[in-house]
């Protein structure tokens, strides 16, 4: 196991050095301390590795991730695997604003709650959190799935387009174009594979979410529909 | 009317206020209930780069000869921070637009053109497309709003990066691509359903203001190993501010665009009422960068109703280093043609007013995802006529900077410059005509 020490390590060579791994490297786990929330840390990777993050992370921790499993051990701050493409990033903690916004593959788990618009913009990124989420989460959601298993603050999936969100707690409010929807054995197959993904095999009664998705008014423009806006 | 009603009555007079197009507009909103949505820049007639005028060389500063001493027009952007700075060999780039707004083969004439001069061009809301890349010697990649495209891979295939804040004909706006556009490849670059109408949103999902914009950029430079330069491009509206804080974030670069900028689509009410003209942002914004000791460090770029030469001169002369176009660029490759009048008749417009460009009818192939219209357009011919549009513009420039005694043409300065009104030479900071009074300059 490779160990850095970001205390006497700066980020960009830890950055580089993640760069620059080739598909079958060796090095497969790294372990990184001291974070101290610093910003960046294990972005841009691109390799099939394990990264432990032991402790809190600052600013886009894992953003825009190909391949790597990239463990938290603490708290996340903003934008969290933001642009993730592929692979998983798991927080052992909470996360900040934006967690996951605008992903595009792979599965980010966050252990706590998230803050305000976790999965915004995301396109094709599942998320799963295992306390609540804040305002806004999934606004613009594309593509992917969010699941909540706590609850969802004001306006959950506003202007959603194609996306799916199942939360098991309660939903403060549906945003424009936002509403409930039926889950069929399609969906409690991926509710299932999401939570045994994130390592919820016991204890969840798939029936206890509720799904929700667009209504898919706003797709056109229309005039009638000024008032959504 | 007979010869002695014209005693009794007055000729019929129309309001300067409520004027034809103000009557129509009316008429159109009170007919459809919605704003009228367009593409292109501010058409209204503003204050410009025509109030302006160079004095060249006469008693007190010698000129260079035209044919014969060198007038340098290369610039290199990203000096700042990154690793591998671009260098351009004309200080005229190409601005960014999508594909998505454009067709397939507009945007291989824009990477064609620009390559075959020695510029750049930019991606835009949309990502981008292997053609755009095979066909860019440099190309900067938009990190947008939206996000559209947005992947790691083509961030480092990039030249250069640029994440936009905002643009001139609607800082503060997002934008929105009608369904009719949204081709299944469109689609697909986007993670959207075809045919749907596509809204781009006015602010990043993962960081809002300078202080996060500050780390968004240090993300960025990490992922790309400290290569790429980064710019900042806002919309003129507080430039002096914005480019202080583009400053602060650690931009390589700033691009500022003024309202005449162009835009795929945006609301007419938008475009014409929000913003500041290109010619009122510049003086500001190279305040900001002196007031910091960051100007020719930071790289000012300038876009917004460049036409010709004389423009680029002037920008470059009040303190930008480069200027990037996009009107004019589409203009050059055959947007507005009037060989295509009967076309545009068709469509109840005429060449040179024709700006529905979002709902994909262009006649000219540019503006469109339809794919008999799109291949109207030749990317050979109109790359090579790009080209020659640039290149003039170049000679344009050393032209005039020769002109002024100069023998590079970033030694352009303000004092080569005189306004023709009052409020051009308070918004350039340059003298009036005749005077050497500037308006709303200290004493002292």
């Amino acid at each position: 196991m490779a160990t850095i020490d970001l205390a006497n390590f700066p980020i960009r060579k830890l950055n580089a050095e993640l760069h620059s791994l080739k598909p079958d490297t060796n090095d497969t786990h790294w372990r990184v301390l001291n974070p101290r929330g610093q910003h960046a840390i294990a972005v841009g990777v691109d390799a099939p590795v394990t990264i432990e993050v032991a402790g809190h992370v600052g600013y886009f921790c894992a953003g825009m991730n190909k391949q790597a499993h990239v463990v938290i051990q603490g708290n996340a701050g903003q934008g969290v695997a933001e642009n993730m493409m592929s692979g998983f990033v798991h927080v052992n903690g909470d996360a900040s604003q934006a967690a996951g916004a605008s992903g595009c593959g792979g599965l980010l788990v966050i252990d706590g709650n998230a803050s305000a618009r976790c999965g915004i913009s995301m396109k094709g990124i599942d998320i799963v959190v295992k306390g609540s989420v804040g305002h806004l989460s999934a606004f613009m959601a594309q593509a992917g799935s969010l699941v909540v298993l706590g609850d969802a603050g004001e306006a959950i999936g506003d202007s959603i387009y194609e996306a799916h969100i199942y939360v098991r707690g309660q939903v403060k409010s549906l945003g424009a174009d936002c509403i409930e929807k039926p889950i069929t054995d399609r969906h409690k197959a991926e509710l299932t594979r999401l939570l045994e993904a994130a390592g919820e095999v016991d204890g969840i009664d798939i029936g206890s979410f509720r799904r929700y998705g667009s209504a898919r008014n706003l797709y056109h423009f229309h005039v009638d529909n000024i008032g959504l806006y | 009317m007979s010869a002695e009603d014209h005693w009794k009555h007055t000729v019929p007079r129309k309001s300067a206020t409520f004027d034809d197009y103000a009557i129509s507009e009316i008429r159109r909103a009170a007919t459809t209930g919605i704003y009228d949505i367009r593409g292109g820049g501010a058409k209204r007639k503003l204050p410009h780069f025509d109030d302006l005028l160079f004095l060249g060389a006469s008693m007190s500063r010698y000129p260079l000869e035209g044919y014969r001493e060198k007038c340098s027009t290369d610039i290199t952007i990203g000096t700042r921070f990154a690793e591998r700075p671009i260098h351009l060999k004309i200080p005229i780039t190409i601005a960014g637009m999508s594909f998505g707004a454009l067709s397939g083969p507009a945007k291989e004439a824009l990477g064609r053109g620009a390559t075959a001069v020695g510029t750049s061009t930019t991606t835009g809301d949309g990502g981008m497309t292997q053609e755009e890349r095979a066909h860019s010697q440099t190309l900067v990649y938009q990190v947008l709003p939206s996000r559209y495209g947005m992947n790691p891979d083509d961030l480092r295939k990039a030249d250069a990066i640029e994440i936009v804040v905002g643009q001139g004909a609607k800082p503060g706006g997002g934008g929105m691509l009608l369904g009719q556009k949204i081709t299944k490849r469109v689609a697909d670059m986007r993670s959207l359903p075809e045919g749907i109408d596509q809204r781009s949103a006015c602010r990043h999902p993962d960081w809002s203001g300078p202080d996060d914009l500050e780390i968004k950029i240090q993300e960025l430079r990490e992922i790309t190993d400290w290569q790429k330069p980064i710019y900042v491009k806002v919309g003129a509206s507080r430039p002096y501010y914005d480019i202080a804080l583009a400053v602060k974030s650690g931009a390589d670069a700033v691009v500022l665009d003024g309202m005449q900028g162009g835009t795929a689509a945006t609301q007419e009410v938008f475009i014409e009422n929000v913003g500041l003209p290109t010619l009122a942002a510049v003086r500001p914004a190279v305040q900001a960068l002196q007031d910091l000791g960051m100007h020719r460090k930071v790289q000012l770029i300038v876009s917004g109703g460049i036409r010709n030469g004389a423009d680029v001169a002037k920008c470059l002369a009040l303190g930008a280093d480069a200027v990037a176009i996009g009107t004019a660029a589409l203009i050059a490759i055959g947007d507005n043609d009037p060989g295509l009048e009967a076309r545009y008749n068709a469509m109840g417009t005429t060449a040179g007013a024709y700006d529905d460009w979002h709902e994909g009818r262009d006649p000219a192939g540019i503006t469109t995802q339809d794919p008999e219209l799109s291949a109207r357009l030749d990317p050979i011919i109109a790359g090579k006529r790009l080209a020659n549009f640039l290149s003039v513009l170049a000679l344009e420039v050393q032209t005039i900077a020769r002109a002024c005694g100069k023998s590079h043409v970033q030694n352009l300065e303000p004092e080569d410059l005189v306004a023709l009104t009052i409020e051009a030479a308070a918004m350039a900071g340059v003298p009036l005509a005749g005077t050497n009074w500037i308006p709303g300059s200290r004493p002292g």
